[in-house]
């Protein structure tokens, strides 16, 4: 259990529910948040990257001599005049690469300029001796005997043999062969993701800038400021400033999408260009760079087989995925760990089977995106149930219902489910999609509908030591309450949710209640903003420093309330002699301290209904502060949930404290004769606890579809050889409000999780998860054709077509 | 080094530029008005998108030099003189059209354009519009219905 008190009573709420607009909406309807691209400081320089333009090579010569001769250029750094900063999950990156470059986009060197112009006309003067090296641009040809090998050695220096990764990610539960034995049907296939773009809205950047006692001061586009902290900690050990540290700052982040789940190579050349300049440096990327230079979410490639007894109960699910990671590694590398969520616990299978392989090859190493692995292994394990029950003779949603999730299980993962609505969910996509009538097969049939189902992490997802967020509230002499919390408003509406909660657990109106800046040098630490986490950790943290803050007011009120409303009393019968105060014993009230806080007034729980027994919680602050001994208010909780880090060779652990589950179905019509698939309805259905903000939930839900209908359809970053070739949204498109034409149905279950905040459960990323292998079943139902490989093109429409 | 003057946001300026410079690095840099943002600099992402002459134009490609004499409003002139945000303003903070919010003022602004030509559009007629920019967080449903919400239309006319 959590140390710390984070239950309230779900009869009384007053915001939590709500449309409460968002507290940052104005500012950014006003064109005045401020993004890093709007952020500059006191003699700030520009920094600019120069990047290989190989995949695999020696550097055999940097003449950065003509760059450095440019008037305006201030600095030119390579790893041959900096120190060694090894960066990324496995330490297996530089800032800055030195001897070799392995993907296409290495940093190789960089300038800080006084004007961005300048900084990229000296970046063009800088010129790379190369001398190729044969390159692997697949996990086979990664695998391959005798391959060329990405890295010589590990971080540590012990030489490599091969191309795989040191990470191990396996499950086995029951015994796979006695499933396949029960099995009456069985069904193997493999199924494969693209390379996407996160593609937020305001590109990657930062400004760094020191101090003159060497402390670091940077502002970056992250969404997880202290590890990031740590991380700059760990790179100015390595520049030689033991003991400095580093404050990270969070402005308005134009979309995060998982970009900011690691640090980056720009950041620590900033810092190294800041450090070299003694003056601030800002790198910000444009659109070319974002698409080019700047980690993707990563593809897979899964190998599943399923099968059922002649009732259609799943006996046996073996799970085999092939990653391609990429020059380096990064925390996305860590996909596995979401994706045996669903491999093990998505429906109930007794027997199963799951090994991650990870490849260096020399792409584009890739990063987090939304969803994490669940996306993708559940692309493969959706489409799979399909063809299963195609071959079972069973209709699909017949064949998920009957494997449902269920309330308070325990998974072969050893995920402690307890809210389970994922019947509800299915129930509810059938319902919209009217399943039974439109689900027919019959020749020339265009249309058909396909569902999908998720479970994700909804209450945490320990994958680091500390799964913790920390909130402080300070409340000041005007009856404000100063919100210090350490998670990232990426637009998903993690504000909205800190001032609902806040509101309503501490009892003041949400108007008084101020968000302040994420930043390192205020906020107590949180491990981040991912895994669906923001609202399940803010909402707990919230009620938890709230609930304190409460002890502490009544506390005080004991003493000061009587004198208070003495004090009212006094006032009254000034104005009005013939007054006469309420009947009630106004010391023996607040002796027992039956208190309660509502709206910002303090009253007496059942004392008579007269203002002058209200006080105004600004009133008590200033009797609490100005007066001898006196004090100010701060409360602070750090809320850890009640989940376990799994052991990843064995795929087991009880990774959160909550589950979310959900169903998507999708309506659509394919035209044969040119392979579109026009989407007519999507529904979606979410096991959510219980809607926190309607609207941003709305929002959120509709953000993902939009996602996932890009991911299912059209988007795909492509490379040839390790280079990227559609580095523009000219040739890689996201959806625009010209496709999504089509009516989508929300429907949110709710369940009342006892671990979520008023009952809620994480939502941010549920959202894309099942999109992709709902439309492609039901294209599957509308012209019988199966495409495997995301996304699904036309193209691949017509060729199978004409099989 | 050439001066041009136009009409930004109702009021006269003038300022020196040089030739290959773009309008929106006039409007941010020289102007500071700074809610105008380049989210590509390529007229692919809308980000950018300002009023000039009654028309909705990515800056990011337009050129400066053909801004002289002309007016532009960007999503600081949508203010009231009051400093308040205009009715269109408040619809998208009321419905849910921001998130991230970096795409805002550039849908903001060729929202205005359309309700401007066409002050009572059908949400098929506002997807059209805002076909030009680009939106990552919301899926567009809460920002077509800012939209229609502000031209009176009604959230649940169909889709």
């Amino acid at each position: 259990m959590p140390a710390v008190e984070t239950r309230m009573m779900a009869s009384k709420l007053e915001y939590i529910g709500g449309e409460m607009a968002r507290p940052d909406a104005a500012d950014k309807a006003a064109g005045q948040a401020v993004y890093i691209h709007d952020l500059e400081r006191p003699g700030m320089l520009y920094g600019k990257i120069k990047f290989s333009d190989q995949a695999h090579a020696k550097i055999v010569k940097i003449d950065t001599s003509r760059a450095e001769r440019l008037p305006g250029v201030q600095a030119v750094i390579s790893a041959y005049n900096t120190p060694e900063i090894r960066i990324g999950f496995l330490r297996d990156n530089f800032a800055l690469k030195k001897d070799k470059v392995r993907q296409q986009r290495d940093e190789i060197a960089a300038v800080a300029a006084i004007n961005p112009q300048i900084a990229a006309e000296a970046v063009e003067l800088i010129e790379v001796e190369y001398e190729p090296l044969p390159a692997v641009f697949s996990p086979e040809e990664a695998l391959a005997e005798g391959a060329p090998l990405v890295h010589e050695t590990d971080p540590r220096g012990k030489k490599r043999t091969d191309n795989r990764l040191a990470l191990g990610y396996h499950h086995e539960s029951g015994d796979l062969d006695a499933g396949r034995a029960a099995a009456a049907h069985a069904v193997a296939g493999e199924y494969s993701t693209q390379l996407i773009q996160q593609s937020c809205m305001g590109t990657a950047g930062c400004i760094a800038e020191f101090d003159r006692n060497d402390n670091l001061t940077i502002w970056a586009k992250t969404q997880i400021p202290f590890l990031a902290q740590r991380d700059f900690n760990n790179a100015l050990f390595a520049m030689d400033l033991r003991g400095k540290n580093t404050r990270v700052i969070v402005p308005s982040l134009g979309g995060g999408f998982g970009t900011g789940l690691d640090t980056h190579a720009y950041e620590y050349i900033a810092i190294l260009l800041a450090h070299r300049c003694g003056r601030p440096v800002k790198i910000l990327y444009d659109r070319g760079e974002e698409f080019a230079r700047l980690s993707p979410r990563q593809s897979s490639r899964v190998r599943v087989e399923q099968g059922c007894d002649k009732s259609g109960q799943l006996t046996f699910r073996k799970i085999e995925v092939l990653l391609d990671n990429g020059a380096y590694t990064s925390w996305g590398a860590t996909y596995p760990t979401v994706m045996l969520l669903p491999a093990t616990s998505l429906y109930r299978v007794p027997n199963i089977y799951f090994d991650a392989k990870l490849v260096y090859t020399n792409n584009t190493y890739c990063q987090a995106m939304r969803g994490y692995g669940n996306p993708e292994l559940t692309w493969a394990l959706e489409s799979n149930l399909d063809e299963l029950a195609e071959a079972a003779g069973i209709d699909p949603l017949e064949l998920r219902l009957l494997n449902c999730n269920r309330p308070n299980e325990t998974t072969p993962m050893g995920l402690k489910v307890t809210t389970c609505g994922l019947r509800e969910c299915i129930d509810t996509v059938a319902e919209k999609l009217a399943w039974k009538k439109i689900r027919r097969r019959s020749k020339g049939k265009k249309t058909g509908v396909g569902l999908a189902s998720l479970i994700h992490v909804g209450g945490g997802g320990r994958i680091y030591r500390s799964d913790g967020s920390g909130l402080i509230l300070k409340l000041d002499d005007f009856g404000n309450v100063n919100v210090y919390y350490g998670g990232v408003e990426m637009g998903q509406g993690l504000q909205t949710v800190l001032v609902a909660a806040v509101a309503e657990a501490l009892g003041v109106c949400p108007e008084k209640v101020i968000i302040n800046p994420t930043d390192t040098g205020t906020c107590p630490w949180d491990v981040g903003t991912h895994a669906s986490r923001g609202a399940f950790m803010a909402g707990n943290a919230a009620i938890a420093a709230a609930l304190q803050m409460r002890d502490k007011i009544f506390e005080h009120a004991r003493e000061l309330y009587p004198e208070l409303v003495q004090k009212n009393i006094a006032r009254k019968k000034k104005r009005d002699p013939a007054y006469n105060p309420p009947d009630f014993n106004i010391s023996l009230a607040a002796k027992d301290g039956r208190f309660e806080l509502r709206g910002g007034i303090l009253f007496v729980q059942d004392a008579p209904d007269d203002p002058v027994l209200r006080i105004e919680l600004d009133a008590l602050l200033r009797a609490v502060h100005f007066r001898e001994q006196g004090e100010m208010l701060v409360s602070e909780a750090f809320y850890d949930p009640p989940n376990e880090l799994p052991d990843w060779n064995k795929g087991y652990g009880n990774m959160s404290a909550a589950y979310a589950f959900g169903s998507q179905g999708a309506e659509v019509e394919v035209d044969r004769e040119t392979g579109e698939v026009k989407i007519i309805k999507l529904s979606a259905a979410h096991d959510v606890g219980r809607v926190l903000n309607r609207q941003t939930l709305a929002g959120q839900t509709y953000g993902a579809l939009a996602q996932g209908v890009g991911y299912a359809l059209y988007e795909e970053v492509k490379s040839e050889r390790g280079r990227i070739v559609n580095p523009d949204f000219r040739d890689y498109k996201i959806p625009t409000a010209a496709e999504m034409d089509f009516p989508i149905e929300l429907d949110f279950i709710e369940t009342d999780d006892p671990a979520g905040p008023f009952g809620a459960k994480g939502v941010g990323e549920p959202g894309l998860v099942p999109t992709a292998p709902a439309i492609a079943n039901a294209i599957y139902d509308a012209i019988g054709v199966r495409i495997r490989d995301l996304p699904i093109t036309p193209e691949k429409i017509l060729a199978a077509l004409r099989k | 080094m050439m001066r041009i003057a136009f009409s930004c946001n109702d009021k006269p300026v003038e300022v020196e530029i040089e030739e290959h410079q773009r309008l929106i690095d006039v409007l941010r840099d020289q102007l500071g008005l700074y809610g105008t943002k380049e989210g590509c600099g390529r007229g692919e992402c809308g980000a950018c998108t300002v009023i000039v002459e009654g028309r909705a134009v990515n800056s990011c490609l337009y050129p400066a030099p053909e801004i002289e004499g002309k007016s532009v409003v960007t999503i600081e002139g949508l203010q009231g003189p009051d400093n308040r945000l205009s009715a269109l303003q408040r619809s998208f903070v009321e419905h849910g059209g921001i998130q991230c919010g970096f795409c805002t003022p550039g849908m903001i602004m060729s929202a205005r354009a359309l309700l401007d030509e066409n002050p009572h559009p059908d949400k098929d007629e506002i997807r059209k519009a805002l076909a030009g920019n680009l939106c990552r967080c919301t899926g567009y449903v809460q920002i077509v219905d800012s939209i229609s919400h502000a031209g009176g239309g009604d959230e649940n006319d169909g889709v």
